[in-house]
């Protein structure tokens, strides 16, 4: 197959690959990660055809654009032998197109004058058409050196030509401080629209948020073509009289303002207010009912309907996690206290504590019995670094995991993790019950410090964590995205005129 | 909220999930409201299987609006040909053939998509619960003596 040269972001780099591969899923184009390297945003694919590798982009998030490999070395010696060597069938193709050179040096700079002889250097190849930037029928090409943090020289070579860009704008068009209505825990919309690439959220399918808020994740699966609904089990936040967390925002902000902003209310089926373990959504699948271990009644008439699930579930800082219900069984006095008073409209219904790792195990049930065969679940999570108290990934049996990404911060970190629904027949009713046998000892709850470990760990400060990460990381990783990317990279600024849509710095 | 998502509704106390009584939700008292918007027939052929068919219809007639057929449609009848000169042909002679949503997939389009209840309640067939339907958004939170 031949090869192509994707350009990525230097930046949230454990969800590049996982990202990729999930494209060339949605695509249905086979791909193959040829060269791939944590500290590089060059990655060489392998695809069918320069159509596949165009497709398998345009929709990325992490990535700039896909260029046609024409040839790569460790030096400029190297390059011209690779480019005469692998791309001289190309050649005449080109032979009177318009064309243009541009240079990318990532973590390197270049005078005027230098990057003028690079692109003279490769006055052997045999056009003879117009240097022309802006006609959309241009050749496009590019040089990219690759320079080791701090080096004087490019340690590594490519030239390409530009097939196609990524759907990147997107990160601007969708920023949250052009949003309508947010709220101080929004999801950022770099990170949004990525679960929702992982989740594989595309046209005619049917995706479905359990922790709304105002509504990010919905909004990204709608703009890539998927029809959305959610719920929270605030009713202010979807509602959105509870405000907006922007300063001096007032008059009425809700959640379906954000899809019309967006031009995107035809694909937003609504949202209610629920609470996940008292779910009013049909739960197809087997109708489980465990008593002593025997499963009594299976009845899977109906099965799943959900094409994808994703989420950021609430992590209990602040108030420590709740659902409804009450920590003691009511007396028969007050259940029907309850029943008479609920419909008095200051009722609140009483919550009671939830534990975090309950909580992961009943999405991930819930989205075992959702989810059509292949649909899949994206959830975040907090983990800590320190291998002492690290959050265990959830399992349910009949879920497999695609990837595990990991966003590192200041002081705490979390994980994007994704999981495919298995079809049936790769099920066992052993696995079923197995499952089950998990949620029913959740279920023995206690107080909300004893239970939710994530909540005890924040109040503690993670300081063992801190150390750690700065071990692991160094000082130079930060979790502040926004002036993160490509820090000395270098895009030619010529390709912002051609996309007009961002480059990096 | 569109229509469709009564199709996945049901009752959100846990006894009342195995009883056939507790799907459809019935709306009482609905205020209805219309919104355009664009027909997708790729989306109504993917969630054509998982309608509920009879009782979708049921719903319908509950809300007093035009029926539905007896029988769900094949994702096939969702489309149909249309013999059309392309726009950017001035001539009109270079006929061709194209896939255009049908009546049936625009009626079902209308009901499922289009149609909005704004207000009003939705009453569990088995424990006669009532959940509230406020600005378009169902509240499903359960008083106590539910849980
Ligand atoms: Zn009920």
């Amino acid at each position: 197959m031949p090869q192509y040269l994707v350009r990525l972001v230097q930046m949230h780099e454990s969800f590049r690959k996982a990202e990729l591969q999930s494209l060339a899923d949605l695509a249905g184009v086979e791909i193959v990660i040829v060269k791939y390297e944590e500290d590089s945003p060059f990655c060489i694919i392998s695809a069918p055809s320069p159509k596949a590798a165009k497709d398998v982009i345009s929709r990325s998030i992490l990535s700039f654009g896909i260029y046609e490999l024409w040839g790569h070395g460790s030096d400029y010696l190297a390059l011209h032998t690779s480019v005469k060597e692998s791309s001289s069938h190309h050649w005449p193709i080109y032979k009177t197109t318009p064309f243009y050179f541009t240079l990318d040096s990532y973590r390197g700079t270049r005078t005027e004058a230098q990057r003028r002889q690079i692109i003279q250097d490769f006055s052997y190849l045999p056009f003879t058409g117009p240097i022309k930037l802006k006609d959309p029928s241009s050749a496009i090409f590019t040089i990219f050196e690759d320079y080791a943090l701090g080096a004087e020289a490019p340690h590594y070579l490519y030239l390409g030509r530009l097939l196609g860009s990524s759907s990147r704008h997107l990160k601007t068009m969708y920023d949250l401080k052009k949003r309508h209505y947010i709220s101080t825990t929004s999801m950022d919309a770099e990170l949004a629209l990525l679960t929702a690439n992982l989740a594989l959220a595309g046209p005619g399918k049917i995706f479905y948020d359990p922790f709304m808020g105002t509504g990010g994740f919905p909004i990204a699966c709608a703009e890539f073509g998927a029809y959305v609904f959610g719920s929270d089990i605030d009713a202010r936040t979807i509602r959105g009289t509870g405000g907006s967390a922007r300063k001096g925002q007032t008059g009425k902000m809700d959640v379906e303002g954000n899809f019309k902003q967006y031009g995107l209310q035809g694909r937003y089926l609504g949202s209610f207010i629920s609470d996940l373990t008292n779910t009013p959504l049909q739960i197809p699948g087997p109708d489980r009912n465990i008593r002593e271990g025997q499963v009594h009644e299976v009845n899977s008439a109906r099965g799943g309907w959900l094409d994808g699930i994703i989420c950021d579930p609430p992590y209990g800082v602040r108030e420590g996690l709740k659902v409804l219900g009450t920590r003691a069984q009511l007396s028969e006095l007050e259940r029907s206290t309850h029943a008479d008073r609920y419909k008095d409209s200051g009722y609140i219904p009483p919550k009671r504590p939830y534990s975090f790792t309950a909580m992961l195990d009943d999405i991930l049930a819930f989205a075992a019995d959702t989810l059509v065969e292949g649909g899949r679940l994206s959830m975040w999570m907090p983990t800590a670094n320190d291998e002492d108290i690290e959050l265990v990934i959830p399992l349910n049996r009949r879920l497999e995991i695609v990837s595990v990404c990991v966003q590192p911060f200041n002081k705490w970190s979390r994980r994007l993790l994704t999981y495919r629904r298995l079809r049936e027949e790769e099920v066992t009713l052993a696995d079923v019950v197995a499952d089950d046998v998990v949620k029913t000892e959740n279920e023995k709850g206690a107080r909300a410090d004893d239970l939710n470990d994530f909540r005890r760990r924040y109040f503690e400060g993670f300081k063992e964590s801190e150390r750690t990460r700065q071990e692991q990381f160094g000082s130079s990783s930060t979790p502040d995205t926004e002036n993160a990317g490509d820090p000395k990279g270098g895009w030619d600024g010529a390709l912002k005129d051609i996309f007009r849509k961002e480059s990096p710095k | 909220m569109k229509l469709l998502t009564l199709n996945f509704l049901t009752c959100a106390v846990k006894t009342c999930k195995t009883s056939a009584s507790s799907f459809p939700l019935h709306p009482r008292d609905s205020e209805l409201e219309i919104v355009e918007a664009e027909i997708n027939v790729q989306f109504l052929q993917n969630i054509l299987p998982r309608l509920m068919w009879e009782e979708l219809g049921g719903l319908v007639n509950e809300l007093g609006l035009p029926s539905l057929p007896p029988t769900a449609p094949l994702p096939s009848a969702l489309v149909e040909s249309k013999l059309q000169a392309p726009e950017s042909d001035t001539t009109g002679l270079n006929i061709e053939k194209l896939e255009v949503p049908s009546q049936v997939a625009r009626d079902l389009h209308r009901v499922l998509l289009e149609t909005c209840i704004m207000s009003g309640g939705l009453v569990c067939g088995n424990c006669g619960h009532e959940y509230k339907v406020l600005e378009g958004v169902a509240n499903f939170l359960l008083p106590a003596h539910l849980v």
